[in-house]
């Protein structure tokens, strides 16, 4: 077996390279099925202290219908035309990223149940030897109570996966470090 | 369903890394929780369908004129741990030019910019996992690190693979460097070899005569589990 190829910081410069497309924030086009949302993330440091463009933040989502449109997901359905399950943007001046997107249907598990609605994130920053993996859900959904993942998650480190509405925004916090640290995975 | 194999140890670096200043506040130090790997793992973002530009791969012919410095021609294959090309996955690559310096408005180093190099370049694999980028080798530059700290000349690259979980950002090294052994970035690589994987090799027959050197870097991505079909030898 070949040794993989290892994961090096994004470093603080890759806007030219990889973030100079913000259209890459907008992943619902005009038609797209399902509630249009905002997310907006923001990363913050150990001391609090945001990470002022030198993080990008990569989503990646089932549509409206909880369809990814990859060819794993063999369901006959057909995945949104109008909706982009990939989004890409870095951290403006004040560590946070807003996302154009919709919320993503709850997707089926092999036993039949559904997940909650949940978007999958990426965190690449200056200072992170490899990218951080978390999940963004939605405070309130009812299939929260349910979701198989969550249920792995101490239930007093839950809050920090729950984005909370206001003002028509969804926002949750990225806490890379210290307390209310963001539950970060290993898949 | 596939499933992707847990990285061998050593092969990635640690998120808490002493010699890199800027992890001291950024790793996390809470466990990671381990998930299994569903639907939302196993898919990913599949930039194949994308156009690519037709100077996308080549960095010396994206403005203008010719950029200054030492032209220099990339490329190799992209592979999971058993070998298999990764056929049609977007490559991303961005660096500074011959100088040191990046075309970023917070590089405060005092070198040039080159008004002919911007330092980004995208590049579809082929059927065969291969990848080509026509480039200038990119200087080393100094930064706030430590004393008299230096990053060596190096290559920042991006790639989706075929799944959420085989996302990967990664540097490409120069052979013989003098700079390799005292760069804390690459020293946090625990394994050796996968240090070594990290370092192009300098290949003759991707040079082009009195045209570019060739550098020769593969890409391994993280290996799907075998599955039972797989397992019974067939």
């Amino acid at each position: 077996m070949r040794i993989a190829t290892a994961s090096q910081t994004v470093g603080p410069f890759f806007n030219f390279g990889l973030t100079a497309n913000p259209s890459l924030g907008k992943m619902a086009g005009d038609g797209a099925q399902g509630e249009r949302i905002r997310l907006s993330l923001r990363v913050v440091d150990g001391d609090g202290i945001p990470a002022p463009g030198d993080a990008m933040l990569e989503l990646w989502q089932a549509d409206a219908n909880g369809k990814y449109n990859h060819p794993e997901d063999t369901r006959p359905v057909t995945a949104d035309a109008a909706f982009c399950g990939f989004g890409r943007l870095e951290t403006d001046g004040n560590g946070t990223c807003v996302f154009e997107t919709v919320k993503p249907g709850g997707v089926p598990q092999p036993d039949g149940t559904l997940t909650a609605p949940h978007i999958n994130v990426s965190i690449f920053a200056r200072g992170l030897l490899k990218h951080l993996v978390t999940r963004v859900y939605f405070s309130g959904d009812p299939a929260n109570d349910t979701d198989a993942v969550l249920q792995l998650v101490p239930e007093e480190r839950r809050s920090t996966l729950l984005a909370q509405q206001e003002n028509g925004l969804w926002h949750l916090e990225i806490r890379l470090q210290g307390a209310d640290e963001t539950v970060f995975f290993e898949l | 369903m596939t499933t992707y194999r847990t990285p061998a140890p050593g092969t990635h670096p640690e998120y808490l890394s002493p010699e890199y200043k800027t992890t001291h506040r950024r790793a996390p130090l809470q466990p990671l929780i381990r998930i299994p790997q569903t639907l939302s793992e196993i898919t990913g973002p599949l930039y194949g369908h994308n156009p690519i530009g037709e100077t996308d791969n080549d960095l010396t012919r994206q403005c203008a004129g010719e950029p200054q410095g030492e032209r220099i021609i990339v490329a190799g294959q992209v592979l999971d741990e058993d070998g298999r090309p990764v056929p049609r996955t977007l490559v991303e690559l961005w660096q500074c030019n011959a100088a040191g310096r990046y075309l970023h408005s917070k590089d405060n180093h005092p070198a040039p910019l080159d008004a002919n190099f911007i330092g980004a370049g995208r590049a579809i694999t082929d059927d065969h996992g291969n990848y080509r980028f026509t480039t200038i080798k990119p200087g080393a530059y100094p930064w706030r690190n430590h004393h008299n700290a230096w990053r060596p000349a190096h290559i920042h690259f991006s790639l989706f693979g075929p799944a959420f979980v085989t996302r990967l950002i990664t540097q490409m090294f120069f052979p013989n460097d003098p700079l390799l052994p005292f760069d804390p970035i690459l020293g946090a690589v625990p394994d050796a070899r996968a240090r070594e994987r990290l370092v192009s090799s300098f290949d003759f027959d991707l040079t082009e005569p009195e045209w570019a050197l060739g550098y020769h870097f593969d890409i391994v991505l993280r290996g799907k589990n075998a599955t039972p079909f797989e397992e019974s030898g067939t």
